[in-house]
């Protein structure tokens, strides 16, 4: 959960800079320090997209956090969603620890090789130039051989995948799924009907 | 062996092959026929069309990729031109260099990576058990079976490949250099699960190889490929022995090497040496 809060430090923080101290038009200034006028406005609205970006954001943790990636691509599996989209999906995932992987590879050979990828902060964002060459180039030349061995697996074949394992869903969770989509419909509704009161 | 069987598994009659975007065929006129329970090699110089031999054997070309194909490839005597993917999965697999993308990368397990075939062909959960496990065992892996096909070694990945191919349970299966990325212990763990598979369940196996020590100990017979036709073929050993086969980039077997040093320095070969002189023992006890 932590990373994911991390991660939208940036963006909170420009969030909040950028209303508190340049909300058009605001004239409620908290204090004024100079050039600098922070506004209650600003503050305000400031808040309320905060909140807006961590909502997101933890959704986004609670998923990833709750449901494994297999279990996801079975379940959509069974739903009856194309095999063609739940692999990309899947290959999506899983190449992340590769790409990461190889990246290392590469950094490596291109250290040995003199390239200086550590010292000062834009040298090092220099070294990640001759980085990302090989490192797509050699993505996409697997490309073709990794379609053919699956095409060659009857990854083309007509009938519906045989699902594996069946992923275990009782009466609560099926409740919570259908609560919480009530909830978001009435949720949304009544902000629609601003009867919420956030502008 | 089985020379009765009335329909060659694999069989391309004066096929030539042109990829999408070139005007020049990068085979031409190939003849060539496996029949069940046979382990044929091919060798030749880079370029020579090898791997292009493979994919229009496993007729992958033009199926998948495209590319004009004339003549007739046939798994058991059906045209590969009027297989749909499902179909041809289940005549014929096809094993490539490299073990990594061979891999669908979408399992979790060996289990699943060998599973992907068969469920892929929609069949019944008990019968995608048995086949993940006879083809784990048929290919030494059933203790790699709970691992992350991303954290294997080379060998035991290509070793995988091999049985999630498998899993299909294909007639003939072609093979493009299995064994190139592989160390001497994991080339010997490929080469025994193949010979094996081929006196066990009588699967006709097409073979490109560059380690002909390899094929020596394999084959039945060997092709030399130059320029995309036929250069030569026949019995393992007679092929191998060839002394063109250096001129054509090709390294003859150890022992064939070794006679040839022999008779330079002027030593005489006697042939009751015994049977440690590779092609002929493991040839003499095929046959």
């Amino acid at each position: 959960m932590v990373p994911f809060a991390l991660a939208t430090i940036p963006l909170v923080a420009s969030i909040i800079l950028i209303n508190t101290f340049l909300f058009p038009g605001a004239t409620d200034t908290i204090v004024s320090i100079g050039p600098l006028a922070p506004t209650w406005t600003g503050l305000t609205a400031a808040a309320q997209a905060t909140l807006r970006v961590l909502a997101f954001a933890l959704s986004v943790a609670v998923f990833s956090l709750t449901t494994p990636t297999d279990d996801l691509l079975t379940d959509l599996e069974r739903r009856g969603v194309g095999r063609r989209a739940v692999f990309v999906i899947g290959a999506a995932i899983g190449m992340v620890p590769r790409l990461v992987e190889r990246a290392g590879e590469i950094v490596d050979s291109q250290r040995a090789r003199g390239l200086d990828t550590e010292g000062a902060r834009w040298r090092r964002v220099r070294g990640v130039v001759p980085l990302a060459a090989p490192m797509i180039s050699s993505a996409l030349t697997e490309v073709e051989e990794r379609t053919l061995a699956l095409e060659a697996r009857a990854f083309s074949a007509p009938p519906r995948r045989t699902t594996m394992r069946p992923l275990p869903d009782d009466s609560q969770q099926r409740a919570l799924r259908w609560g919480l989509l009530v909830f978001v419909v009435v949720a949304v509704a009544a902000s629609v009907s601003g009867a919420l009161g956030i502008p | 062996m089985s020379a009765s069987t009335p329909a060659p598994r694999l069989s391309l009659r004066d096929v030539s092959y042109g990829y999408v975007g070139t005007s020049a065929n990068v085979l031409q006129g190939i003849d060539l026929e496996l029949a069940e329970g046979r382990i044929v090699g091919v060798v030749g110089p880079n370029e020579a069309g090898k791997s292009t031999l493979c994919l229009v054997a496993a007729g992958l070309a033009p199926l998948a990729i495209g590319g004009r194909l004339d003549g007739t490839v046939e798994q058991d005597g059906v045209d590969t031109r009027t297989l749909s993917a499902g179909d041809l999965g289940q005549r014929v697999g096809i094993l490539f260099q490299n073990p990594v993308t061979q891999l669908s990368g979408t399992s979790v397990t060996v289990y699943e990576e060998i599973a992907f075939g068969p469920r892929n062909l929609g069949l019944p959960l008990g019968e995608v058990a048995t086949r993940v496990e006879w083809a784990a065992d048929l290919v030494g892996v059933r203790d790699l079976l709970p691992r992350d096909p991303a954290r294997l070694s080379g060998g035991q990945a290509q070793l995988v490949a091999l049985g999630s191919v498998l899993a299909l349970r294909p007639g003939t299966l072609v093979l493009d250099e299995p064994t190139s990325q592989l160390d001497p212990l994991g080339t010997r763990l490929v080469g025994d699960a193949l010979a094996d598979l081929a006196a066990e369940t009588g699967t006709a196996i097409l073979m490109v190889e560059h380690k002909t020590d390899l094929l020596a100990r394999m084959a039945d017979e060997v092709v030399v490929l130059v320029d995309g036709k036929i250069a030569k073929s026949g019995p393992a050993a007679e092929v191998l022995a060839d002394p063109a086969l250096p001129a054509l980039g090709v390294e003859p077997p150890s022992d064939v090497r070794l006679r040839a040093a022999l008779a330079e320095a002027g030593i005489s070969f006697d042939a009751s040496w015994g049977p440690a002189w590779g092609v002929q023992a493991a040839v003499g006890a095929r046959e």
